[in-house]
Order: C-alpha cells, then sequence, then structure tokens
C-alpha cells in the first residue's frame, strides 16, 4: 500500500530550537495513526510542516505523494487539518465560515456536504450563529467541520480532545472512527494515551525532535510490561511458593508477576491448597502511558 | 481562481459587516472637515483662480480618506487573523501566494474607492465639483489605493500587535498625508517645506487626482503619474515577495 504520509530526514530548525532532529516515518493509506510525545517533542512541528506552515529546514515531506514545498497545492488539497488552538473569525456565522472554507478550496456548491457536516457534528441548529457565540466544544467541532469541506483524504489532528468534555469526545472520536472506516487516513496527535491506544493501529513516539518508539500499538503494549494479577487475600500472609512474584504488597492486597496466563490456575491452586480465600481478583495489562513513560525515560 | 475570488469576497464582506468603522465613520470625518474648514476659510483663500477652496479641499480629502482607508484594510485585516489565529484558514487551503497578495490588495482597493465615493457624495453636499479629466481621477485613485494597500499587506504581515501599525498609521501616513497639500498648495508653504513636499508620494497622488477635477494642479500629471505608479509597484512587489518568503506567516 502506498503512503499517505512519508517524511524523509525531515529537520526543522527555529532561530535557537531544533525541533525536529531528522525524522523518517509512513504512514500507509487507511491507516489510524497516532503522534505522541511530551509538550515541545516536535508533533505540532510536524504537523505545521506537513500543513505549509512551517518550511522544513531539511528534508522533505509529502502528502499523498506531493511534496509540501514543490507541490503545495496538492499537498493541501489532500490534507485537512484540526489545529489545536480554537481559533474562529468573529465577523462570520458558522455556515459563512463553511462557505468560505469551500471556496478557498475551489468549491462553489458544498452546501449538501455542509449540511452533512454540521448535522453529523451536532451543529445544524448554530449554522446561522456567529462563530463567536459558541462554546468552546461547539467551535472545535467547527473546526472538523472546516478541515473536512473539502473531503481531504488525509485528515490531521492536532490534540482534538483537550478540554473537551466525555461526551462530546466519544461522539467526536465515533465520527473520526467513521471517517476512517471509510478510507481516510488519520494523523493524530493527543495527550490522552488512552485515546491512542483504543483508537490507533500504530503510534510513533516523538522526543525532542526524534521518534524514539515506532511500532503496532499491540505491539508495543505486549513488548513493554508482563501482566500482573492483583488480588485481595482473605490473609495478608502468602504462601512461601508464591513470595518470589510479589511486586507490592499493601495489607491483604497484593499485586503479583504473571509473564503468562497458564500460570494463572496454578497461583489459584496453591492459594487454596494454603487455605487463603480469594476476595477480589484482577488481570491488569501495561496500558498505553506506561508503555509511554518507560518509553521517554529510556531515551531521556 | 475560484479560491482567489473566495478571499476577495470575504475580505470585502469583512469590512462591510462593520460598515459603521470601515465607511461611515471615514465619511463622517471628511464632512466634518469640510464642515469647519469650507466655512472658516471660504471666504479667504483661494488657492487657484475660479476654483473656490471647498472645491480645492475636496479631492485632497477624498484622497487623503481613500489611501488611509485602503491601508488600514489590509493591515487590519492581516494582524487580526494574525493576533487571533483565523490566519490558518487561508494558510491551509491551496491559494497561490500571488492569489493571496491580490485577495488582499483588491480588497484594499474596493474599501478604499467606496470611502472615496462616500466623501464624494457627501462633498457634491457643499459645492459643485468638476470632473475635468475623468480619466486622470480613476487613475490615481487606483494607483494610491493600490500603493496603500500593498503598504497595508506589508506591515500587516510585519506587525506584531495593532500598537505597531498604529505606528506606522500616526508616525509615517498621517504626517506625509499633512505634509502632501490635502488643505493647501505646497506652493504656499515654506519654500523648505516646499522641497520637502516634492519627496512625499502622497503629495504627487494628491496633486494628480487634483488635475482630474480641475485641470489645474501644481505639477504636470504625467511627472505626478511617473512618481506614483513605481511607488505603487514597488510597495507591491515589496508585499508579494514577503507573502512568498513565508515571513511572519508560515513560520
Amino acid at each position: 500500500m502506498s503512503s499517505a504520509i512519508r517524511l524523509r530526514g525531515l529537520e526543522k530548525r527555529y532561530r535557537s530550537v531544533h525541533a525536529l532532529r531528522g525524522i523518517d516515518l509512513d504512514i500507509a493509506e487507511g491507516e489510524f495513526f497516532a503522534l505522541l510525545g511530551p509538550n515541545g517533542a516536535g508533533k505540532t512541528t510536524v504537523i505545521s510542516v506537513l500543513a505549509g506552515l512551517a518550511r522544513p529546514s531539511a528534508g522533505s515531506a509529502e502528502v499523498m505523494g506531493f511534496d509540501v514545498v514543490r507541490d503545495y497545492r496538492e499537498t493541501r488539497r489532500n490534507l485537512g487539518v484540526v489545529p489545536q488552538e480554537l481559533v474562529y473569525d468573529a465577523f462570520f456565522t458558522v455556515r459563512e465560515m463553511l462557505t468560505f472554507q469551500s471556496g478557498y478550496f475551489g468549491l462553489r456548491h458544498n452546501d449538501a456536504w455542509i449540511d452533512e457536516l454540521l448535522a453529523t457534528l451536532g451543529l445544524a441548529d448554530k449554522a446561522n450563529a456567529y462563530t463567536r457565540t459558541l462554546s468552546g466544544g461547539m467551535k472545535r467541532r467547527l473546526l472538523v467541520a472546516q478541515a473536512l469541506v473539502h473531503k481531504p483524504p488525509v485528515i490531521v489532528l492536532d490534540e482534538p480532545t483537550a478540554g473537551v468534555d466525555v461526551e462530546l469526545r466519544q461522539s467526536l472520536w465515533a465520527f473520526i472512527r467513521r471517517l476512517n472506516r471509510e478510507g481516510h487516513t488519520i494523523l493524530l496527535t493527543t495527550h490522552y494515551l488512552e485515546e491512542a491506544e483504543a483508537l490507533c493501529q500504530r503510534v510513533a513516539m516523538l522526543k525532542e525532535g526524534r521518534i524514539v518508539a515506532l511500532d503496532r500499538t499491540d505491539n508495543l503494549l505486549r513488548s513493554e510490561e508482563e501482566r500482573r494479577l492483583e488480588l485481595v487475600l482473605s490473609s495478608d500472609d502468602l504462601p512461601d511458593s508464591l513470595r518470589g512474584r510479589v511486586l507490592s504488597q499493601d495489607g491483604k492486597c497484593f499485586v503479583l508477576n504473571l509473564p503468562e496466563y497458564g500460570e494463572l490456575e496454578a497461583i489459584l491452586a496453591e492459594l487454596r491448597l494454603a487455605g487463603v480465600g480469594v476476595a477480589e481478583m484482577n488481570l491488569r495489562q501495561a496500558d498505553l502511558e506506561e508503555v509511554f513513560l518507560k518509553v521517554m525515560e529510556r531515551a531521556g | 481562481m475560484s479560491g482567489f475570488r473566495t478571499l476577495l469576497y470575504k475580505e470585502i464582506i469583512r469590512f462591510w459587516k462593520v460598515l459603521m468603522q470601515t465607511v461611515l465613520a471615514p465619511v463622517l470625518n471628511a464632512w466634518l472637515y469640510l464642515l469647519i474648514f469650507s466655512h472658516v476659510l471660504s471666504a479667504h483663500i483661494q488657492v487657484y483662480p475660479g476654483v473656490s477652496y471647498t472645491a480645492f479641499l475636496m479631492p485632497g480629502l477624498i484622497m487623503m480618506s481613500l489611501l488611509q482607508n485602503a491601508f488600514a484594510n489590509s493591515s487590519s485585516s492581516l494582524i487580526q487573523s494574525k493576533m487571533s489565529g483565523n490566519i490558518v484558514f487561508v494558510l491551509l487551503p491551496p491559494l497561490s501566494n500571488f492569489e493571496f497578495f491580490a485577495a488582499y490588495l483588491l480588497a484594499a482597493i474596493v474599501r478604499g474607492v467606496v470611502v472615496g465615493l462616500g466623501v464624494l457624495l457627501v462633498g457634491l453636499l457643499f459645492t459643485n465639483l468638476q470632473f475635468a479629466h475623468p480619466f486622470w481621477i480613476l487613475v490615481f485613485a487606483l494607483l494610491a489605493s493600490a500603493a496603500f494597500g500593498a503598504l497595508g499587506i506589508v506591515a500587516g504581515i510585519w506587525a506584531d500587535k495593532y500598537d505597531h501599525l498604529a505606528g506606522v498609521q500616526n508616525f509615517a501616513i498621517m504626517p506625509l498625508t499633512f505634509l502632501s497639500g490635502v488643505f493647501y498648495s505646497i506652493h504656499s508653504l515654506p519654500t523648505f517645506w516646499q522641497g520637502v513636499s516634492h519627496y512625499n508620494p502622497i503629495f504627487y497622488m494628491i496633486d494628480g487626482f487634483r488635475y482630474g477635477f480641475h485641470g489645474i494642479s501644481d505639477v504636470n500629471p504625467w511627472l505626478s503619474l511617473a512618481v506614483v505608479l513605481p511607488v505603487a509597484l514597488v510597495l507591491a512587489w515589496i508585499a508579494l515577495q514577503l507573502i512568498r518568503s513565508g515571513y511572519k506567516l508560515r513560520n
């Protein structure tokens, strides 16, 4: 499959800051991809370069095979960007903004699609409201609509759920998922790692302008941590045979190491044999946040 | 082409929606100037034979309003968009640098000309104007608003805050306007200031424009054209290069 986004040796230097230090990355068409990293890692700079808001200092960036500098018109036609900042133009109404945005892309009769966007994003009753009267969540949805007026094959969302309530977040993701199913490539940056974990097939982790981890989400989750077994027991004393597995203990609460599911049976048998009752049991896998912290620590 | 047309349309709608501030206020200002000056000075001053002071003042006032508003349109639109961040809405689409430039420039010209027309209509309440050479009127109106629209683009891109723009307006445009013969013929100035005025491009804009109305002027309109045309072209070129470079817009 061809690349929707291809970065080669991408570098970006601002006056005193080396924001990107050589990024190589391929995102396939139809992927749901997350770019993670602490503040200042370079996530937004990558997006700015893709969007033509910043020029690469070295290396290249392509969107659907078009170079962001040389073929900037084609690049921008293929790209929809939802910016991180909650920006709006107070002079205009929601519909005016979407009509203008369509016009900038050369689309003159886009009302059917605009209506669909408004309905899907829950803005239909705000179509004729001035943008300054919208709530934060509505402004965010308007930004999403603006990014989609030209039905771009590649959609980039820079921290789309920052400061957005749970309900809206879920409806937003349902919509983005639908777009992904319909074939759009999605590139996402987020601070909410559980979102990336739930949504994205692959993630790249950035630190100080470099990619420090790049893999399928499930591989990353598997690679980093063994499973853990959390138990609340009837006793604060464990059989000797299990003491080696203890990762932590707090009274009758134990966290045990569990490399393989198969060993669960044996552990429970040991407990039964020792006459220790199990009040609560929890199996826990590493989440992306733990992986993220470990990767960041190692890269430090 | 359609992207350009949309941006031009949006830029025109933008000032039209705040008509009170962008068109009516400058027209009212000009009306006040006319009321005061024509009343107070008419009886005492006649700059050109056979031309009343009010009629003499009119082209200067129209030109002053026109170029101030052409400048205000592009500069304030750009700085507002930069400061609020919504400039990304026009940076993300596939508009070429030239389309971007031309849309802001043309919208500035439209605003300048609309305000100029407003002042003209108000002026006709005060005095009968002749239109000796309509072609020159049109040429100088368009070139002057283009020059100041382009200057507005440059200033709007360069400025980081409204204060910077106010600086350009108050410390460059206002003094140059008042030392350009809006209210008088520069021949009535002391010799030194007459000399200075000859280095002021606004003087040629007003003088050429005035020739279009009265058929009389301080210098030959072709000389005015020879000054104003290159000034407009150079300012437009600088504005376009600035947009091409991405200075403060794409970095």
